[in-house]
């Protein structure tokens, strides 16, 4: 298929159609509000439904509701409004229910800015809600990973009756590049969906719920949920590496927006003759923890620029650097940090 | 007369199971229940129908209904039976809440899914009093009314009066099916199964929203026997909440 130039929230909201998600809710907050824009536009063209509820919290329960029915179901908001959803997504978890949330992310914390942030990060992988649940996070770099990414997570959802999270800062969302989509998407097999409400004929009734009184039975359902995610973090660890080496002094750990600057930034110190290599985690929740921590055991790195500290840094100095409140380092930023942490700064 | 010749003439409606409630003495959610489960009975819906539970005394309809249930988060089960609704037309969906549940954490929910004409039913269950979690006060409770959060009686001047939401609903110009009724006596429990069953017949036209709302009792948080809650209901629940028809949609083909 021809490549089309499109913006990140058209193009993961076009990824979602070609998944078979057909079924949207949204309420309008900025920087993706064009995912809802081209959705009202296209999901008449597919027979699909599109409904713009009155708020987070409502569009949060429509998808529980809508979920419930065995069809493939998304929202996509920002930051703010992600945080009013959490409460559904905490029962959808308890429920075991599939459905996928795009976060594009703004700066916070309160009403914040509208400018490209990642500070959802924790609220993203440790659960969001309240109770011992997790969701499945995965952080594109490109509009091309944006839409591959989206696509899987309808699968992994429907994999793992779970709340499956993509989240790409405002820049995926607001930037153009070309994309593809593939020509005809095949996903590996699943199992059939007996656990959706259809309407009890010729079967006993079925309970989609979150609330088991009886404490033995809560531990038992929490039991299986956290199987699931032992299953999420053997077999659902995604990651990159970009130009990394033994020879290698630094090792650099970032995702999403914040890996293509250091992408640049690399490229740019291997033309000074400095070599730098990048650690990218794709899916931040299950964290590719045993990966970066073999990383950055490679003999010469001596210090890992990221908020992994708990990972590797036992065993190697770690440093941080970011910027808040919807700022986005530039490469000379990253190039200036690197050289002082290798004695050559300014 | 033999044993041949006898037969049942009253039974529990396949809509209900055999579970025994946990429901208080006294408590009107079993007759309510009992009147929801015999209106899909004789509309023969309860193979394609999903109810969605509340959270306060009746979160465990489920286990007392004989058809597929989903458990919402506090007040959202308008958002629930929305978000399904639209996905499967063709099936039956209601709600089942309380006042605490519909008239306050619940009320953007309630209103936006009626002003949508969202084409669910809402099985609307006002006792004027928190349940579940012990007799606190509710949007719904009376002027004076002494609840464990208004333990000097519910003070107007504070709190402002309690919300009549089918009046509220009623204002919206979206075309729905609105009725109060109460369930204290035979006379009044027969109207109100007339209303609840026209709510699930407009519902299996695609007609239009449907809420009823239920005048209930609750002897326990009133602190009252049943026989002096359905008395108390009489002589001051009715009289604030008067019990009529609202609103109907307008006749198929002129909508």
């Amino acid at each position: 298929m021809e490549k089309v130039l499109m913006k990140g929230n058209e193009a993961i909201a076009e990824a979602a159609l070609r998944a078979g998600a057909t079924n949207y809710f949204c309420y309008p907050i900025t920087p993706q509000t064009e995912v809802a824009e081209y959705l009202a536009r296209r999901m008449p063209e597919v027979g699909g439904v599109f409904l713009q509820g009155e708020s987070e919290v409502a569009v949060g329960n429509m998808l529980f509701g809508a979920a419930a029915t065995g069809k493939r179901v998304f929202s996509s908001s920002s930051s703010p409004g992600v945080s009013l959803m959490q409460e559904a997504v905490s029962y959808m978890a308890g429920a075991q229910l599939p459905v996928v949330l795009v976060n594009i992310m703004r700066g916070g914390p309160g009403l914040g800015g509208i400018l490209p942030a990642q500070s959802d990060y924790f609220q993203a992988t440790k659960g969001g809600g309240h109770g011992d649940y997790k969701v499945l996070v995965l952080a594109p770099a490109t509009i091309q990973e944006a839409v591959d990414l989206t696509m899987l997570a309808f699968h992994l959802a429907d994999k793992y009756r779970n709340p499956v999270m993509v989240i790409g800062d405002g820049m995926i969302g607001q930037m153009m590049e070309p994309v593809e989509f593939p020509e005809k998407y095949i996903e590996p097999p699943l199992p059939p969906k007996t656990w959706a409400a259809t309407g009890a004929k010729g079967r006993k009734p079925l309970i989609l719920k979150s609330l088991f009184l009886d404490p033995i039975a809560l531990e038992k359902n929490n039991i299986e949920i956290f199987k699931k995610y032992a299953k999420m973090e053997a077999d659902e660890v995604r990651f990159e590496l970009y130009k990394t080496s033994a020879k290698n002094r630094i090792l650099l750990v970032s995702y999403g927006t914040m890996a293509r600057i250091c992408q640049t930034a690399i490229d740019e110190l291997e033309s000074q003759g400095i070599s730098v290599g990048l650690f990218r985690p794709i899916s931040l929740y299950p964290y590719p923890f045993n990966e970066l921590r073999a990383e950055a055991s490679r003999s010469h790195i001596e210090t890992v620029l990221t908020i992994v500290q708990r990972v590797v840094g036992e065993r190697k100095p770690v440093k941080f650097f970011g910027r808040t409140g919807g700022i986005v380092p530039s490469p000379e930023e990253v190039i200036e940090q690197i050289k002082q942490l290798l004695g050559k700064g300014k | 007369m033999s044993l041949d010749a006898m037969k049942a003439t009253f039974t529990r409606p396949e809509s209900l199971t055999d579970a025994v409630t946990h429901y208080c003495p006294g408590c009107t959610h079993g007759v309510i229940h009992r009147l929801v489960a015999e209106s899909l009975d004789e509309l023969g819906l309860r193979e394609r129908t999903v109810g969605v539970a509340p959270v306060g005394c009746s979160v465990l309809a489920y286990n007392y209904f004989n058809c597929d249930f989903l458990e919402s988060p506090h007040g959202r089960a308008p958002a629930l039976a929305t978000g399904f609704k639209r996905l499967r037309p063709d099936m039956i969906v209601f709600t089942y809440q309380g006042d605490g549940d519909l008239a306050s954490i619940g009320m953007a929910e309630i209103v936006h899914a009626a002003n949508r004409g969202e084409k669910f039913t809402t099985i609307f269950v006002n006792n004027a009093i928190y349940g579940m979690t012990g007799g606190q006060m509710a949007p719904t409770t009376l002027p004076g009314q002494v609840t464990t959060t208004s333990p000097r009686g519910r003070n107007v001047k504070e709190v402002g009066m309690p919300i009549r939401m089918v009046e509220l609903l009623a204002t919206l110009a979206t075309p729905a099916y609105l009725e109060r009724v109460s369930v204290h006596s035979p006379q009044q429990i027969i109207r109100a199964k007339a209303a609840i069953k026209r709510a699930f017949a407009y519902q299996e036209a695609g007609r239009c929203f449907s809420l009823i709302e239920v005048l209930s009792t609750c002897p326990t948080n009133w602190g009252k026997t049943p026989t002096e809650a359905t008395q108390w209901l009489n002589e001051n629940i009715i009289p604030y909440y008067p019990m009529r028809v609202f609103k109907t949609p307008p006749e198929a083909g002129n909508e």
